[in-house]
């Protein structure tokens, strides 16, 4: 099991001691052209989780590539560089350029920023033009704000994808207390936290079963508790978000909490218990096939590499 | 990068319509002026980005507004309620200035009563709501305060180095009278370490995170 960041929840260049903690890092997500993101106010508080319109700001794949990526790769961690877009022409520029540069270890897809008004094209399309020009291991993000996310997930399975990253925020408003108007500039930013946990264990459930790809888990994982449900939901890895911006310190401690909630159940580890809510009756100990495959897709990827 | 360290808190006292929380202090490096922790509100998701107010031995004092669910659970902490605090962080107030002058405006005279302190009790021009609010200034010595509908703008002495932290209007004003003025400027947070772009102002044509280039910035 890996214990990631969400993309765009940390800047590991600005927080490297943080990014240590990770077993590997993901990129905020980076474009064909630099992107100022939307302007303020683009965050805000709600009682159930906390939204967000940053709208995918990001210095450009051309200064990506100059500036921050040898940066990135001296940090001794795996790197995930999430890549987004507005064309299937945008995400063929960004991910052709990654492709040639070792220091990439994964691509994610970014096919469900709620945040940017251009939505990518049909998710399958994509997933099979990224997979036509590179090798390297390459995950499909996506929203549970459709009406099938298995639907969605067997379509990035098919186009080729390695692994789904489930699942990015949803859309939400909150009005100010006093003007009831909308805090954000945006109005309506994508919901994180509590409130996104059960979307998230939904989602992983349903393409856990409908797809054979192994799934890093994400949605308001704050505790051991939250990232042992994902697991037990059929995800192989998981990702931290809106837990980091509260504590900095909190991947060592989800991690430990883990190691201890997994030990009381019974699990010998935290890998034992993925993909146990598909089982009837007691829990087992059998390892998951979806975790051998995980294993096997790394292990090509560093026979490939 | 500091990290997340629970402290106890010592007393929570009124000052007007705003609470003086006092945590103890531990290890914590209480930075310099202008500098900013990130204090856990009690049963809120997110912590909220607090200047720090004083440091008397062995505790940190933070001046709190209870404007929303956040600063209202934070204003009602007692003696002994434990709380998550991670700072300093950002960049203070440059404290090498010849002739300093602090022009603060509501909730933003927060840090000055620790500014002043180590500035040496420089003058100050003061501007409240209300003769209730400006209750505040009893922490700020050598001030001079101002009532609505007068400004601070008003009472700024010539010929000083402004320090200023107040609401966007007032820094605003501030600026046109002394472009090289300091000012400590406020926005929304989630991290307050450079994670999660929210905190972003407009710096030169450029929207740049107040938490990592903030929040104080020199006007011109």
């Amino acid at each position: 099991m890996l214990l990631l960041n969400a993309s765009g929840c940390l800047d590991a260049l600005v927080a490297p001691e943080v990014a240590a903690t990770l077993d590997a890092y993901v990129t905020k997500t980076v474009t064909p052209l630099p992107r100022a993101g939307n302007a303020p106010v683009r965050i805000a508080e709600t009682d159930v989780g906390m939204l967000n319109a940053i709208g995918l700001a990001n210095p450009g794949i051309d200064t990506f590539l100059a500036e921050h990526l040898t940066r990135l790769a001296a940090l001794g961690l795996p790197l995930w560089v999430s890549v987004g877009g507005f064309s299937l022409e945008d995400y063929v520029h960004v991910a052709e350029r990654l492709a040639v540069r070792v220091e990439v270890d994964t691509i994610e897809l970014n096919l469900s920023c709620p945040n940017v008004d251009e939505v990518p094209e049909n998710v399958g399309e994509v997933v099979a033009a990224v997979r036509a020009l590179t090798d390297k291991p390459l995950y499909a993000k996506l929203s549970a704000a459709v009406p099938d996310v298995g639907a969605t997930a067997r379509a990035a399975e098919t186009a080729g994808a390695d692994g789904l990253s489930l699942v990015n925020t949803v859309k939400g408003l909150a009005l100010d207390e006093r003007t009831l108007r909308p805090v954000l500039a945006r109005a309506a930013g994508g919901l994180s936290g509590p409130a996104l946990r059960p979307v998230a264990l939904a989602a992983v459930h349903t393409c856990a079963r409908e797809t054979r790809v192994p799934i890093v888990g994400m949605g308001g994982v704050a505790t051991g508790r939250h990232a042992l449900e994902l697991l037990a939901a059929g995800a192989s890895d998981v990702a931290i978000g809106t837990a980091l911006f509260a504590d900095p310190g909190a991947a060592a401690r989800i991690r430990s909490e883990l190691e201890a909630e997994s030990a009381a159940l019974g699990f010998v580890n935290p890998d034992n218990a993925v993909g146990v809510a598909h089982e009837a009756g007691a829990p087992t100990l059998d390892q998951g096939s979806r975790l051998e495959r995980r294993k096997s897709l790394h292990t090509q990827a560093n026979l490939s590499s | 990068m500091p990290r997340r360290e629970a402290r106890s808190v010592v007393a929570a006292e009124t000052v007007g319509p705003y609470t003086l929380l006092r945590v103890e202090r531990g290890s914590i490096d209480p930075g310099n002026p202008g500098q900013f922790f990130m204090v856990e509100a009690p049963g809120r998701l997110l912590p909220r980005p607090m200047s720090l107010c004083l440091a008397p031995p062995g505790e940190l004092a933070f001046l709190i507004d209870p404007v929303g669910p956040g600063t209202r659970a934070l204003c009602g902490l007692g003696s002994g309620d434990r709380i998550g605090i991670l700072g300093p962080l950002g960049n203070g107030f440059e404290l090498d200035v010849p002739r300093p002058l602090l022009v603060g405006g509501g909730i933003g005279v927060a840090p000055f009563p620790f500014l002043s302190e180590r500035l040496g009790a420089p003058p100050a021009v003061l501007g409240f709501r209300s003769s209730w609010h400006a209750e505040a200034a009893a922490l700020v010595p050598n001030a001079e305060v101002v009532l609505e509908p007068v400004y601070v703008t008003e009472a700024m002495p010539d010929g000083h180095d402004v320090l200023a932290c107040g609401p966007e209007p007032m820094l605003a004003a501030v600026r046109r009278l002394s472009p090289n003025a300091q000012l400590a400027w406020e926005a929304p947070m989630a991290c307050g370490y450079g994670a999660c772009y929210g905190c972003v102002v407009e710096l030169g044509g450029e929207l740049k995170r107040l938490c990592v280039e903030g929040p104080v910035l020199c006007s011109s």
